[in-house]
């Protein structure tokens, strides 16, 4: 009847659609906005200039968690073992506190020994094509059981999260802006620009997109594989210092608990866990996201458990959006 | 439905033949049984007093876990996977202690047949979630896995609750002989009563078919999404008969899952399950729990650090697959 | 004139379908009578497979009207269809890879008696019925898969290239069984790029090109050549040829580019040879599936040769990876263009992808370079790049020309093309005629194998048939023509007038040395139970 009215309609449809499709950081900032609106509205006051900074803290291993599900997922796989990798930086660098070399040996060891089981799940994948779930699921054993070793081995020296952690993990500057952006930015831009203008960065879209294509086109997919799972596990490390410093504790469990939502504040970024679809940008929004939406429900009063239906039902809910309006039909 | 013709005027089976091709078939499952009893003659040498109540314990120890990893391999054999088993584990856990707490015997038996309804419905709402949205199954379960841990903290936020004492009598000390643990039987008997008659039939062909080759089950009529829901079901109702052995064995419902779904994934490829879909069976990861179970003790004994039982778990897991693949791809170029 | 008025058993008409920008089926129709074996004919993509698949329903047609004797009716499902006695077998086997032959029956309702009956019939005696599937070579599994078809007495059986992976003796006894099958009420769509069969078994003919039934064809003696004219269609001069070739001359006098010696792969690909020189355009003509995939493969680096020499510039070469292929100067632009493409990644990022595969090339990339390189390309291809931030929404042919700008960016010393035109628009078509005769001219060495029988006299210096896995025959462009390439690819002698039944000795001769080796138990590994899906797997047939 109204032909203008409805081709204006399906324009709008349309457009969202593209737009989700194509710029799924739009849309994100927006949901991102309107949580904070309406935790505003449930608790007035709430929001100010040191809400910000906690939350912003709170962010940002989280948001290097989902990093590292990010690039991995970008090639068609996943990090299961960023928990156990992370939650044993911590680990280790508390227990080597004391040591000759102190504070930064502690950081050396653990990164080292957190690249060595990158490298070694990155041939797992790479070299003997074994599934990225379930090699990283395996490494995840193998680090987690060290690490109850080299507890039980370490334990009678003393350990102690460091104090440089604890400052860059848990402090802010002025109340307002954690130091732990002093780490976070610098990975932030360089994980942009590696994704945006390396050539490493595209061959890791390819893989993931179509990894014949990106084989006839002369892409050698393990050497691809092998050092992102080195950079995946540091990255994780890295969380996994941070997150020891900010709550100022060192176990080998440390990290467990953010798993799961550093896998689904990448999914609700927009990256497909297919593969060649997404990028960091949107997963620091879906960290944030997951952060202010823990917070509102905390302050509606709902319980842990409820928060986490609530996190699992939207997880579903925006993977099947993006499959709706990505799917080519 | 299933009119399906019995094999009238087919030449005898010939018997030699078959228990050849039933072995060709079950290789991997016989090996693991082998190197079972290996492990058990070892566990022997190395602590001689290693007996009844070491068999009473590993019974006990590996139930719940050899139900998550049957559930576990229902869903693979179909070609998906379920990241969500320990938290449906934990929910009907302590829906069912809860539930039981201070009741009579009669009523916890309608609490068991309830929670096993409940598990087939959480597996069927899987199911649907990964048939209608078409979001990978490793999402959409990781997602209910949040989903269904909250509501069981929702039943209790601490643990608690008890077990029907006949419960735990059913699973709890020795059946007959003192050497054979009633938890091995139930874990047996359960199994066989729910999978037997599934696999043997056109259901169980159609979650093989389509974990095999999809676009050959749906060319020779398999209903893809419906069979999917089934498998997801049927995962659901092996977790939920988990949760109610947590119960059992610990006579209290604890609301926080486990590490049963990260290592149910592991017992199925030990135990012979393609990840790819389509090829094992429900005994193998059952063995493969016991194995693992095993080697955990047996290092406590040699009074290595038990924490290195877990290193040992990932290394064979990483282990079999890099072998599994070198395999393969030597016989791809033969 | 209704279809009970004419007593058919099936009847299809108008039936439309396109995939994306791909149109696989314009209006097809075919109506096939009780009692009859129907053959269904045309060239490569013509749009037989997916009629078939329509038919039994694997895919939904866009529009289109199929009725069963008579009756208006919308299969929405292969079991369905199956339940309403259309049943289909499918050039690779639907057996279940993982499960034995006896479950696979089960699982499809087959009863055993008859199935038995038609295995023994088929020639296969002691199948044991226990053996997995995915053990069994592809040719048993074809075999199993039409017994298990015949014995649930199907109204319509479909036969979609069915004697293509048989050795010859089981080839007689399908043709034989398809005829034992027929009558009373019962019939079958039989597909077949052999002639010789058609002309045994086949009562009647429907010929499509380019996804419309173009004729109905009653078979008797000599109606090959009707056929023949029918799958070519006009012999229009509606493609202006190209530009003059000049490169014979310069053959002789340089060392091949790529020299290929006795080439083998598999039980397809039996013994090639052939030089391709710098400036020329080398076609290469065959029906599917005479070995030309895997001589591409190997070229390409994606497969090594069981046997045979390959030199690049007279010196020896063996490819491991694609990368090796690359470095030496081969490069390979796929027919699947799903198999070529980042789908959904931008132009410029998939004409991009072979700058960046090297790992020193792993850095930070000159953007500035890098554009100019790539709009260099997109102009010279002239590829229409407004949807170009995802390359799945760009149309067929401008997909195809993506993937060739991503090697001509690089500058291309030898391009091995294969069939880079199927399915595209026909002024895409002259573009990348043009382009590849430029490329030539610059001195490029270009191996074309084209399913296009038109392509090969406008873009070829000359032109290499290949019919079971061997070179039967060399022509030079210009003696090229439609006819005598599909003569020569159908291993026809050029001249019409050939007696039948020397024509069928030739055929059955060739057939025999072709495949008499038994496909091995790797080929039906690469079959059903292939880890790599088949390319059909991304049909929206499965989902759901």
């Amino acid at each position: 009847m109204n032909a203008s009215a409805r081709a204006n309609e399906w324009l709008t449809a349309v457009t969202w659609r593209r737009l989700l499709r194509d710029r799924p950081i739009v849309p994100l900032m927006g949901l991102l906005a309107i949580l904070v609106l309406v935790i505003e509205l449930a608790d007035p006051g709430i929001v100010s200039p040191e809400w910000t900074g906690v939350i912003v803290r709170a962010s940002v291993p989280l948001a290097i968690l989902a990093g590292c599900q990010t690039l991995t997922m970008l090639t068609g796989g996943i990090d299961l073992s960023v928990a156990a990798i992370g939650s044993m930086a911590g680990f280790v660098t508390a227990t080597l506190v004391h040591s000759p070399g102190g504070v930064a040996e502690g950081i050396i060891v653990a990164l080292a020994a957190a690249a060595l089981a990158g490298l070694l799940t990155g041939i797992g994948v790479g070299v003997f094509r074994v599934h990225p779930l379930i090699m990283t699921l395996g490494m995840s054993f193998v680090v987690l059981g060290l690490s109850n070793v080299w507890q039980l081995q370490m334990v009678q020296t003393g350990a102690g999260v460091p104090d440089s952690l604890r400052w860059i993990g848990s402090s802010t500057l002025a109340q307002v802006v954690p130091y732990n952006l002093l780490v976070f930015i610098p990975l932030t831009l360089l994980i942009l620009l590696g994704l945006r203008r390396t050539g490493y960065g595209r061959l890791l879209y390819a893989i993931g997109d179509n990894p014949v294509a990106a084989r006839l086109s002369g892409t050698r997919a393990w050497q691809v594989l092998i050092v992102l799972y080195v950079i995946s596990a540091v990255m994780a490390a890295i969380a996994g210092l941070l997150i020891s410093g900010l709550t100022n504790t060192a176990s080998v469990s440390l990290v467990d608990t953010s798993l799961l939502p550093a896998v689904a504040a990448a999914v609700i970024g927009g990256t497909s866990i297919l593969g060649g679809r997404g990028g960091f940008g949107g997963t620091i929004v879906g960290a944030l996201i997951l952060t202010v939406l823990t917070a509102l429900l905390t302050v509606l009063g709902l319980p842990e458990p409820t928060r986490q239906v609530v996190f699992g039902s939207i997880i579903v809910v925006v993977a099947a959006a993006y499959t709706r309006v990505t799917s080519e039909s | 439905m299933s009119a399906v013709t019995a094999p009238v005027g087919a030449p005898p089976a010939n018997p030699a033949r078959t228990v050849m091709s039933w072995a060709q078939r079950s290789s991997w499952a016989i090996g693991l049984v082998g190197l079972l009893a290996i492990l058990l003659v070892f566990t022997k040498i190395i602590q001689p007093s290693y007996g009844v109540a070491g068999i009473q314990g590993l019974g006990i120890s590996i139930l719940p876990l050899g139900f998550a990893a049957v559930a576990q391999a229902v869903v693979v054999i179909a070609g998906g996977i379920d990241l969500s088993i320990g938290s449906m584990m934990a929910l009907t856990s302590v829906i069912a202690a809860t539930l039981m707490d201070g009741q009579s015997a009669e009523f916890g038996l309608a609490v068991v047949a309830g929670v096993l309804v409940l598990g087939l419905v959480l597996g069927a709402i899987n199911g649907a979630l990964v048939v209608v949205t078409r979001v990978p199954d490793i999402v959409v379960t990781l997602a209910m896995s949040f989903v269904w841990a909250g509501f069981a903290l929702l039943v209790r936020a601490a643990p608690g609750g008890a077990a029907s004492p006949w419960l735990m009598n059913l699973v709890i000390g020795p059946f007959g002989n003192p050497w054979i643990p009633k938890a091995a039987i139930v874990l047996v008997i359960v199994v066989a009563v729910i999978w037997i008659p599934i696999a043997r039939s056109r259901m169980g062909l159609s979650l093989y078919a389509v974990g095999s080759n999809q676009l050959a089950a749906f060319r020779s009529g398999v209903p893809i999404g419906r069979t999917k829901i089934v498998a997801y079901a049927l995962t659901g109702l092996f977790a939920a008969v988990g949760g109610l052995a947590l119960t059992a064995s610990t006579s209290i419902g604890t609301p926080v899952p486990g590490p049963y779904t990260l290592e149910s994934v592991a017992a199925v490829v030990l135990g012979g399950v393609s990840l790819a879909g389509g090829r094992g069976g429900v005994f193998g990861p059952v063995v493969a729990v016991m194995v693992l179970q095993i080697i955990q003790n047996d290092m406590t004994f040699l009074s290595f650090d038990p924490n290195f039982a877990l290193v040992a778990q990932g290394v064979i897991l990483i282990g079999v697959l890099i072998l599994g693949s070198v395999l393969e791809s030597r016989r791809a170029r033969r | 004139m209704t279809a009970t008025a004419t007593g058919l058993l099936l009847e299809a008409t108008d039936v439309s379908k396109t995939y994306g920008a791909v149109v696989a089926l314009k209006a097809a129709s075919l109506a096939v009578r009780p009692g009859e074996v129907h053959a269904l004919m045309g060239a490569n993509g013509a749009g037989k497979s997916t009629l078939v698949k329509i038919l039994t329903g694997a895919v939904h047609p866009d529009s289109g009207r199929i009725a069963v004797r008579g009756r208006e009716r919308t299969v929405h499902s292969p079991g369905e269809a199956r339940r309403g006695g259309l049943v289909s077998v499918y050039q690779e086997p639907s057996l279940i890879p993982d499960l034995d032959i006896r479950a696979n029956l089960r699982l499809t309702d087959t009863p055993l008696e008859p199935f038995r009956h038609w295995l023994t019939q088929l020639g296969i005696e002691n199948l044991d019925l226990s053996s997995m599937a995915r053990r069994l070579p592809l040719a048993t599994l074809r075999i199993v898969d039409l017994a298990r078809a015949l014995a649930i007495e199907p109204d319509v059986l479909m036969l979609d290239e069915m004697t293509a992976a048989l050795p010859a003796n089981l080839t007689q006894r399908v043709l034989e069984a398809v005829a034992s099958h027929r009558g009373g009420d019962r019939s079958i769509i039989f597909i077949s790029h052999r002639l010789i069969e058609i002309a045994s078994v086949c009562d009647r003919a429907t010929v499509l090109r380019e996804g419309e039934t173009v004729g109905v064809v009653d078979v008797t003696p000599g109606s090959e050549e009707r056929i023949i004219e029918l799958m070519l269609g006009q012999i229009a001069g509606e493609m202006p040829a190209v530009a003059g070739r000049t490169a014979a001359h310069r053959a002789s006098v340089t060392t091949p580019r790529i020299s290929v010696r006795g080439l083998a792969s598999g039980t397809k690909l039996q013994d090639v040879s052939f030089e391709l020189h710098p400036g020329e355009v080398l076609g290469v003509v065959a029906l599917e599936g005479q070995g030309q995939d895997e001589l591409f493969d190997i070229l390409a680096g994606s497969q090594r040769p069981s046997s045979g020499e390959l030199l690049v510039d007279g010196s020896a070469a063996s490819f491991r990876h694609p990368a090796d292929a690359i470095r030496a100067g081969l490069v390979y632009v796929a027919a699947d263009r799903a198999e070529a493409l980042l789908m959904q990644r931008s132009v410029r990022e998939n004409i991009a992808l072979p700058f960046t595969t090297r790992v020193r090339r792993w850095g930070l990339i000159d953007l500035r370079a890098e554009r100019e390189t790539v709009d260099a390309a997109v102009s010279r291809l002239q590829i229409d790049a407004r949807a170009g931030n995802e390359v799945r929404r760009l149309s067929g042919g401008n997909q195809q020309k993506v993937t060739i700008a991503r090697w001509v960016a690089g500058g291309v010393r030898t391009m091995l093309c294969f069939d880079p035109t199927r399915g595209i628009d026909i002024r895409t078509k002259q573009q990348i005629y043009l382009l590849l005769r430029d490329l030539a001219e610059a001195g490029a060495a270009v191996l074309l194998y084209t399913s296009e029988l038109k392509e090969v006299q406008l873009v070829c210096d000359r032109a290499i048939v290949i019919f079971g896995g061997r070179v039967v025959e060399e022509i030079s462009g210009t003696d090229a023509d439609e006819a005598t390439l599909l003569r020569a690819a159908y291993h026809l002698r050029s001249d019409a007038a050939m007696p039948e039944a020397v024509a069928a000795e030739t055929v059955a001769a060739e057939t025999v040395a072709a495949e008499t080796v038994a496909p091995r138990a790797s080929d039906a590994a690469n079959g059903p139970g292939a880890e790599a899906a088949p390319p059909e797997q991304a049909d929206p047939e499965t989902s759901r």
